[in-house]
């Protein structure tokens, strides 16, 4: 007797993705609404392969700022990360981490910029409070697993803070210490990204040079950008840190002043929903609530689910092709040495960035927010996945080539694979709802008309919805893998 | 007719060496057992047999080299890779065809496997694992077997059943045992290796497992 095949759970959650993803393409606008999009990608063409370093004399310092920003940054959301982390077993500090990493760091910045205006504590803010959310809760989980054997065999009597000192940090150092380099590799890109706000960063430049058309100044800002990124291993050493820290606190603008007045204003005043503000009354109240969820809030979700799947499940088809460039498995060492560098150049740009590129070449549509999302995210799975094959161990006789890749090697990574997709879907929805700012119709768009109108109330609303549906996705995730058992340590590298 | 002919001064992996002085001749149609102490060297023989030999020999790795996330009958399937085209191997691999699972199914028929057709092998314990291993090997259209230990993980029983079904479809075997009293009933020329040389290369009928006993002393290593 012949037992027909089972679906197995994988292949029935991914048809179920796939599906879902296809019905959301179904209804996006994925036009290209430039007249003549090839002509200008043509110059674009021309202006990265002639990089004028010379443009402009603020390129140097404006990647001087992106990285201070960073450093200063990613070093406070250590420090209040790790405390946090010791915290981990309140409840309420669990969900405090959890909801200030559900917004992202633009948004943050976006919002201290009301406050501290363009001082430099807006840029070191909105980096350090939303990493530190994140950090705590990957420290937590670092602490989590650290062999608790030695724990048992202190004397008894020893206070918590030797304790942890002498024999919890030593084993979890590592650890940490390749997590906060990591980090700080994110802090760069988002410092980068801040630009596009009206901070001193790379991203300002970016946005001016590429308005202007001169594209060989993007070129040269670029190459920088990817240079700095590259060679951090090297420049990055500990004894170095002070130096750097000075250094970034020296050179940032500090002399911006702010009004003490105008942020107890904007946090007890502006931020406020109106006609609770003007006193108006609860049905009034209820009324703007009304109009704020089924003009803004509803379409910007829908929008922003819509693309975020879209940009998942491509993300997923794109890794499945990426990750043999780098694999020791299928390609050579010479093949290798590009793939590696296509997939450092694809993961080291920002999302923000190349969706900004492709949104000035194709127009707005959804179109370059799906490509951006799914070249950067499928370039950091496909490097993982790259990686892991490095550990799997073929048997003498394995098939070679097309066969090699699919019955060998994909069916080994395809767990490892989903699981990694799915730590990541959280992170392909924050970015969706923040490429708004540049006009596509997701949450950041409500967000950010609502900041330029000076309208706080609403974008608070709004970011918290953006909040709410991330820490939503991120449950849903975790209960996918739960179900799926897909458990990976890939993810913290 | 001579099947491979080894004249090695040493053979090893990257600086250290495993077996000395090597002088081997194989006939077609020879089953071939080799025995003695673990670590003394029948992998690394076996797999040198294995690269000589190339395309026309199926191996039956030590560690299996089977696929967990795959079926049983995938992993059967993959004896036959290199014979099929790309795309009837894809489609396969999406939905088994009728004609290729009819081509399977007696292989697992005759390793008591066939209720575990599209069972993944994850599932599986490691007897039936190694029974999945065995049936890729049996797939496999050449005529020459190679196995390293191949039964290890069955009972006695199962065992014989096994190497009963190797030696009906694979003319020329080759196999690693531990097991000695099966090597001599299996084989027909057993190849004793002791501290990295062939100690013993003799006919198989009317041995009996005392006569290997001194493959498996403590020699002065």
């Amino acid at each position: 007797m012949i037992v027909r095949p089972e679906p197995s759970p994988l292949a029935r959650t991914t048809t179920t993705f796939v599906g879902i993803a296809f019905i959301c393409l179904i209804f996006a606008d994925v036009a290209i609404s430039t007249v003549d999009p090839w002509q200008e990608f043509r110059r674009l063409l021309l202006g990265l392969v002639t990089p004028d370093f010379y443009a402009t004399d603020s390129v140097v310092l404006s990647i001087a700022y992106t990285l201070a920003f960073a450093l200063l940054g990613v070093t406070l959301a250590n420090f209040m990360g790790l405390f946090l982390a010791l915290l981990f077993y309140s409840r309420i500090v669990r969900t405090g981490c959890a909801v200030i990493r559900a917004v992202h760091e633009l948004f943050w910045a976006l919002i201290f910029l009301q406050m501290f205006g363009l001082s430099p504590l807006t840029g070191v803010l909105a980096i350090a409070i939303p990493y530190a959310g994140i950090i705590a809760k990957v420290y937590a989980e670092i602490l989590e697993e650290a062999n608790p054997a030695p724990l048992k065999t202190i004397p008894a009597g020893t206070s918590r803070a030797s304790a942890f000192i002498f024999v919890r940090m030593p084993d979890v150092w590592a650890h940490f210490r390749s997590y906060s380099m990591y980090r700080l590799e994110c802090g760069i890109r988002s410092s980068a990204v801040l630009g596009f706000i009206g901070l001193p960063t790379l991203g300002f430049h970016l946005e001016t040079a590429f308005k202007e058309g001169q594209y060989s100044e993007v070129s040269a800002l670029l190459i920088l950008f990817y240079l700095v990124i590259a060679t951090m291993r090297i420049w990055m050493k500990r004894p170095l840190m002070p130096v750097y820290l000075i250094g970034a606190i020296v050179i940032l603008p500090w002399g911006v002043a702010f009004s003490f007045a105008n942020i107890v204003r904007f946090l007890t005043e502006d931020i406020v929903p109106h006609p609770l503000r003007s006193g108006a009354g609860m049905e009034a109240f209820w009324d703007w609530l009304h109009m704020m969820v089924v003009d803004q809030a509803w379409p910007g979700t829908i929008a922003t689910v819509q693309l975020t799947m879209i940009a998942l499940v491509a993300t997923g088809f794109l890794t499945i092709v990426l990750f043999p460039l780098i694999s020791p498995l299928l390609l050579g060492k010479a093949s290798r040495f590009f793939g590696h560098m296509f997939l450092v150049i694809a993961r080291s740009t920002p999302e923000y960035v190349l969706a900004f590129i492709l949104l000035q070449l194709w127009g707005p549509s959804m179109l370059p927010a799906i490509i951006a999302l799914t070249l950067h995210n499928g370039a950091i799975i496909g490097h993982l996945v790259g990686r892991y094959t490095e550990t799997v161990s073929l048997r003498q006789d394995a098939s070679t080539g097309f066969n090699r890749y699919f019955y060998e090697v994909l069916p080994r990574v395809y767990r490892p694979m989903l699981a990694l997709l799915f730590y990541r879907w959280e992170v392909i929805m924050r970015e969706t709802a923040i490429l708004g700012i540049l006009g596509i119709a997701t949450l950041g768009f409500y967000v950010d008309s609502a900041f330029a109108d000076l309208r706080f109330d609403r974008a608070m609303l709004l970011i918290a919805i953006t909040a709410l549906l991330n820490i939503g996705v991120d449950a849903i995730s975790r209960s996918v893998r739960t179900r799926l058992r897909l458990q990976t340590s890939l993810e913290q590298q | 007719m001579s099947l491979l002919e080894l004249r090695e001064e040493t053979v090893g992996y990257s600086g250290t060496t495993v077996l000395r002085e090597l002088e081997l001749n194989i006939e077609q149609g020879e089953r071939i057992a080799l025995v003695g102490e673990s670590g003394a060297g029948k992998s690394t023989l076996l797999n040198l047999i294995h690269t000589r030999l190339g395309e026309t020999a199926a191996l039956v790795p030590q560690e299996l080299g089977l696929v967990q996330a795959l079926s049983v009958f995938h992993n059967v399937y993959m004896g036959r890779l290199h014979q099929r085209s790309v795309w009837r191997n894809l489609r396969n691999l999406l939905k088994p065809a009728k004609a290729d699972v009819a081509l399977v199914v007696p292989v697992l028929e005759r390793l008591r496997l066939e209720d575990k057709l599209f069972t993944s092998v994850g599932e599986l314990s490691g007897g039936q694992q190694q029974r999945t291993a065995v049936g890729r090997a049996l797939f496999h259209p050449g005529d020459i077997l190679i196995a390293d230990e191949p039964v290890s993980a069955v009972d006695e029983h199962q065992a014989r059943e096994i190497l009963d079904a190797i030696t009906a479809e694979k003319p020329t075997v080759i196999l690693a045992m531990h097991d000695r009293e099966l090597a001599i009933q299996f084989a027909d020329r057993l190849i004793g290796i002791r501290d990295g040389k062939i100690a013993l290369d003799v006919a198989a009928s009317g041995m009996t497992p005392k006569d290997l006993d001194d493959l498996y002393r403590n020699g002065d290593r």
